[in-house]
């Protein structure tokens, strides 16, 4: 449904995302996670249409956002960052407009409009001002105007962001149901919040995009590991195995059986080995110091770069929901 | 087409729900009734609107603006822009659904000013051709000043910006003889083409005038000329055209 291939978005001199290119199928529920300032929304408002790519092709429903920009805009939901609303408008009339300046004619709208009130429990203040509502409400009105027009995809900009912590709950469950019938792009800087919603995860840092994977596996990888590559010479694999199991901060330890260092290691007459450690606890040190123990011969001991830890650290990894 | 209608109904209807409309209504139909009276109510006075006209379009250097300032300013205030600018709306719909709402709001403002006619009728025998030609004139006057009110909305998202832009683009259009006047030959005659039509002079108790070399001058006296409807339509085409380029541009933001 979204298609990017390598695309890069430069404000003048500045580039907010470099060269990044994925997809997003038909029914999936993408997370797009990273701090502020990554790329999330200036790659968001590429796919709406909002600004145009400054090199690469993005489609979306089959349709380029440059070229099909109007066709584009009919087959999308948005809900930017700050809710757009008009405060002065009842919750009513402002998704009336919003329905008719989506080219939704009268009686679709009388049709829908019942239903996504419905949907989004706003029923009780359907005739209330917009700029009366407390924020829970106002993100609700936000998801019911990127809905009503019944799009294809749906794209959201931070959507709890800034609302109280019983509200998001609400609001997340809200999205989640949603995604069975949309196909969903959401961006958050709160892991947890993700890991919640979505069947994949998009991390990116600094204008690129550094994981694609689904939620379990890079929550593993991001909280629960160091990786570490160690080779050893004058040692069986049990016996080593064994012996970094001891390690209280190692996780678990295995054969590497990647092709690549498989040959060189029967080249070089040595065992090649995966450890992974929880993270910040001088593992490698450890891992040393119990080959050397052994009286094995240590030929490598490699940790594995940390970008996504590095900005694992920026991300929220944990949140408070209140009492 | 359906779009331009959807947009200038919702900024019509929101200009009914806020003090604005209101506000620059009675001070339009104060001010303008001001001049009016003070222009006919001299012994031996002509029956005519010309006070009323010279007061008109002085004003509307800075009602105008007033009245457009908030219409796009707003949108990128509170981000509604972005949901405009994502759906399937062009700019041009936008910017001419916005400049028809100020027209039509315009011209209930000077609907409302239509009983001083009645009042001449009564008790005078005025000249129907510089009713008709004044009428038609401070229309066209009205979109030019709207026009440039709305490109000074679009430039930022502070309504104030756009109320001091666009007075400020107007009253230099109005004082631009002051320059002229100062200069000689080809550059002093174009100079003098822009003049907008409003004039100080509209302070003087003798003459309540508009600027004798402005654009505005013939239709005070019943004359139509084409060059001066030309100039009303093109420059609020330009600034109107000005405005779709400034939304485009902020795409490239």
């Amino acid at each position: 449904m979204i298609k990017i291939e390598h695309m890069s978005k430069s404000y003048g001199p500045y580039p907010a995302v470099i060269d990044i290119s994925f997809e997003v199928l038909r029914g999936e529920i993408v997370g797009f996670l990273g701090p502020n300032g990554a790329g999330k929304t200036t790659t968001m408002r590429v796919i709406t249409g909002f600004t145009p790519p400054t090199e690469g092709v993005v489609t979306v429903s089959g349709y380029d956002v440059v070229s099909h920009s109007l066709d584009v805009r009919r087959h999308i939901g948005y809900l930017p960052e700050t809710v757009p609303l008009y405060l002065d408008m009842t919750v009513t009339d402002y998704l009336k407009y919003m329905g008719e300046i989506r080219g939704m004619n009268s009686s679709w709208v009388k049709e829908r409009l019942p239903l996504v009130i419905d949907m989004v429990k706003l029923g009780e203040y359907r005739n209330t001002l917009v700029g009366r509502l407390s924020k829970g409400y106002r993100q609700r009105t936000g998801i019911a105007q990127a809905i009503l027009h019944e799009p294809d995809v749906l794209i959201m900009d931070e959507p709890t962001i800034g609302i109280d912590p019983i509200q998001v709950v609400e609001t997340r469950e809200l999205i989640s149901d949603l995604g069975r019938e949309h196909t969903l792009l959401l961006s958050s800087h709160i892991l947890p919040e993700v890991s919640a919603i979505c069947s994949r995860v998009l991390v990116i840092n600094d204008g690129r995009i550094v994981a694609d994977d689904d939620p379990d596996a890079l929550s593993e990888k991001l909280q629960h590991a160091e990786r570490i590559e160690v080779s050893v010479r004058g040692v069986d694999a049990p016996a080593f195995i064994s012996a970094m199991r001891e390690i209280p901060v190692v996780i678990d330890a295995r054969t590497d059986h990647r092709a690549s260092v498989v040959q060189r290691a029967e080249r070089e007459n040595f065992s090649p080995f995966i450890v992974d450690a929880r993270p910040n606890a001088n593992a490698a040190e450890l891992v040393a110091k119990s080959v050397i123990d052994n009286g094995w011969g240590l030929s490598n001991l490699t940790p594995l770069p940390m970008t996504l830890e590095e900005i694992f650290l920026e991300l929220t990894t944990e949140e408070n929901l209140g009492e | 087409m359906r779009f331009i209608i959807v947009i200038a109904a919702k900024e019509i209807r929101t200009y009914f729900s806020s003090p604005m409309a209101y506000v620059v209504s009675a001070a339009f139909l104060g001010i303008t009734g001001f001049f009016f009276v003070a222009s006919v109510s001299d012994a031996f006075a002509e029956a005519s609107i010309r006070g009323y006209l010279a007061g008109a379009v002085f004003f509307m250097i800075f009602m105008s603006p007033a009245l457009t300032m908030r219409l796009i300013a707003e949108e990128q205030k509170l981000g509604t822009l972005e949901l405009l600018l994502t759906s399937p709306i062009r700019e041009f719909e936008i910017v001419l659904g916005k400049f028809i709402a100020a027209f039509v709001m315009t011209a209930i403002m000077i609907g409302l000013s239509l009983y001083f006619i009645l009042v001449l009728f009564v008790y005078g025998d005025p000249d129907i051709g510089p009713l008709l030609s004044g009428f038609l004139g401070l229309g066209l006057y009205a979109g030019t000043t709207l026009a440039v009110g709305l490109f000074a909305s679009a430039l930022s998202s502070n309504q104030i910006v756009g109320l001091v832009v666009g007075s400020g683009i107007l009253t230099a259009l109005t004082i631009i003889d002051f320059v002229s006047a100062r200069l000689t030959g080809l550059a002093s005659q174009i100079l003098d083409g822009f003049q907008l039509g409003a004039s100080f002079s509209v302070f003087d108790l003798d003459s309540f005038g508009v600027a004798q070399g402005g654009h505005f001058a013939d239709f005070a006296k019943g004359i139509v000329s084409v060059s001066d409807i030309a100039y009303y339509v093109s420059l609020t085409a330009v600034f109107l055209l000005l405005t779709v380029l400034v939304l485009e541009a902020r795409r490239w933001r």
